[in-house]
């Protein structure tokens, strides 16, 4: 008689990587939808061409390394990557973005380490930051809010602005960008950090259109609605919470006493948390399983970090939003991080 | 002495191979990194610097061969660098007389080839120990290996970043070198990555890669000689 002794742990629940994949492009929905309310029908667009491109890039690559094809595309790692970098970039950023940073994601960054579960750096974030620091122009265009466009962009017009640069009655992106006052809106964290480096005081630079009484127009609601997202994939025991608290407590921690000492030149934390990428990047982005650390301590460590990166480059950095260039760095420290804090196993000392 | 014509050439066949393919200093040893990621923007550069490499590389094989017998063992390495120093110091005064764009170009990475370790490396492992008819030729091909990647590595940029070939050749080969500017295609927006120098080093990581793959092709096609297996079963099953 076999009498079989497998490790532990020996209850558990059994999830394969599609269904937690599955869930976490569910939980993005509310997100889109509330991106879609205020930004247009772009991200629509930019999430099929990352799909399509995701499709054919992963197939590529598995066929190059003579690996199953159907195998690859079943699991949805790349859906989940396509996705995150469609609804990063800009809703009308040029079609050839997305098929440049997707393509760069899955070939490059996946494949060339391996595929999944091998990859160092977070393969969307990795993509965004390739497109950011080669295209910064298109990569900054956010459009602004509908309720402040002096144009409203419809379905048809959108796709012809992804395609060709243009509406059909002759518009750019530039051009739809500007407000009643013929100034180009940025979105609320450039336009922050701008006035701010100008000397302007917080009160001044939060007088703008662009700004309501939480956050900016439209970002925060996309924030909260990402964040709602976030809590459903923790209730579902698809993420844990340390990744996602500690970012947040990294960020807004450093960023509230930073606030104290200097209230009239300094970022709210209320901003932090509501705009940009904060919300999205706590809870998808940063909670990526491969390459974020592993015991709950490490995850601890790793989200701080990230936090504490996002508040030091939104802060004094280059570039207005920080997630992408925090997961990246904090990615790297991952391997020392988890050498650090391995737990220690039952019986093996540690303090009594 | 026919005998000892073969083995002649066979040396030379051998420094050719280790040179170029199987020990080059760019791609294997990866030393001179430093000036690799840094200069190779376009080719122009690239070629400029890996021609000041190789003619340095061969000047110092030369005279470290040549003074081996005579340098104590332990102060070898300062007398290495300062004939290194030497060489680099001469060229870099010729390329500011000869080719004063170029050198303005290259900057600070002209006299920083005395840092580069592919020359040091070489001295030591190499021009010490050797003849100096064999140090130069040593010299010669380890410093034409590192200029073909260089180059490949400056056109791979070039193209991807700028969509052009050959642009400035001017400043190395003189005027009528200005038409040899090539432009494939060209873009609004470039592929700044490529310029920079991330590109540098994700297209060197594929250059490395290719290497491997072509190594590894080759090995699995080359024909192996017949085995002869002899074994004894030493269990039972």
């Amino acid at each position: 008689m076999t009498f079989k002794i497998a490790a532990s742990p020996h209850a558990h629940q059994r999830r394969t990587t599609q269904q937690v994949m599955r869930w976490v492009y569910l939980a993005l929905i509310p997100g889109v939808l509330v991106q879609t309310y205020f930004f247009g029908f772009g991200v629509y667009v930019q999430l099929a061409l990352a799909l399509l491109t995701a499709w054919v890039a992963e197939g590529l690559a598995m066929r190059l390394r003579g690996r199953p094809v159907a195998h690859a595309w079943q699991d949805h790692t790349a859906i989940v990557t396509a996705v995150l970098l469609a609804i990063s970039i800009p809703a009308l950023a040029p079609w050839w973005i997305i098929v440049m940073g997707t393509a760069f994601a899955i070939i490059v960054v996946k494949h060339v380490y391996g595929g999944v579960g091998q990859n160092l750096f977070n393969p969307a974030m990795a993509g965004y930051v390739l497109l950011l620091i080669s295209f910064p122009v298109q990569m900054t265009s956010w459009p602004i809010p509908n309720e402040l466009a002096q144009l409203q962009v419809s379905i048809s017009d959108t796709v012809s602005l992804i395609f060709s640069g243009f509406t059909q009655a002759g518009y750019n992106v530039e051009q739809l960008r500007m407000g009643a006052d013929g100034i180009t809106m940025a979105t609320p964290l450039d336009s922050l950090r701008n006035d701010l480096n100008h000397q302007l005081t917080l009160s001044e630079a939060l007088s703008k259109p662009i700004f309501d009484d939480l956050a900016g127009i439209g970002w925060a609601w996309v924030n909260i609605a990402f964040l709602l997202g976030g809590l459903v994939l923790i209730k579902q025991k698809i993420i844990s919470w340390h990744i996602p608290g500690g970012m947040l407590v990294g960020l807004l921690v450093p960023a509230a006493i930073y606030w104290l000492f200097n209230p009239d030149q300094a970022i709210t934390p209320m901003l932090h948390a509501l705009s940009g990428a904060t919300m999205l990047g706590a809870f998808f982005i940063a909670t990526d399983p491969v390459t974020a650390a592993t015991s709950n301590k490490g995850r601890w460590v790793f989200g701080l970090l990230i936090g504490f990166l996002v508040f030091v480059i939104r802060t004094w950095g280059g570039y207005p939003d920080a997630v992408a260039f925090a997961v990246l760095l904090a990615n790297m420290t991952v391997p020392v991080i988890d050498k650090y804090t391995q737990p220690i196993a039952y019986g093996h000392g540690g303090r009594s | 002495m026919s005998n000892d014509v073969n083995v002649n050439t066979n040396t030379y066949k051998e420094l050719t191979w280790q040179g170029l393919w199987n020990n080059n200093p760019a791609l294997v040893q990866l030393l001179g990194l430093c000036p690799l990621l840094a200069v190779t923007a376009t080719v122009t550069n690239a070629l400029g610097l890996g021609l000041a490499t190789l003619l340095v590389l061969v000047g110092s094989n030369i005279t470290v061969s040549l003074v081996r017998e005579f340098v104590p063992k332990e102060i070898r390495i300062p007398v290495f660098v300062m004939v290194i120093a030497t060489f680099v110091t001469v060229i870099q005064l010729l390329m500011n007389a000869y080719v004063y764009g170029l050198y303005q170009a290259l900057g600070i990475f002209i006299p920083l080839i005395v840092t580069n370790c592919a020359i040091i490396g070489r001295a030591e492992a190499y021009a010490s120990k050797n003849p100096w008819h064999h140090a130069a030729f040593d010299g010669l091909m380890m410093g034409l290996g590192f200029t073909l990647v260089l180059v490949l590595l400056g056109g791979i940029r070039e193209v991807l970043g700028n969509g052009t070939l050959f642009d400035g050749a001017n400043l190395l080969l003189g005027e009528w070198a200005a038409d040899l500017r090539v432009e494939l295609f060209s873009v609004d927006y470039p592929l700044l990555l490529a310029i920079l120098p991330p590109g540098a080093f994700i297209v060197m990581g594929f250059i490395i890669a290719g290497k491997n793959w072509i190594d590894h092709y080759r090995a699995a096609h080359a024909e192996k000689p017949e085995k002869q297996v002899t074994r004894a079963r030493v269990t039972s099953q």
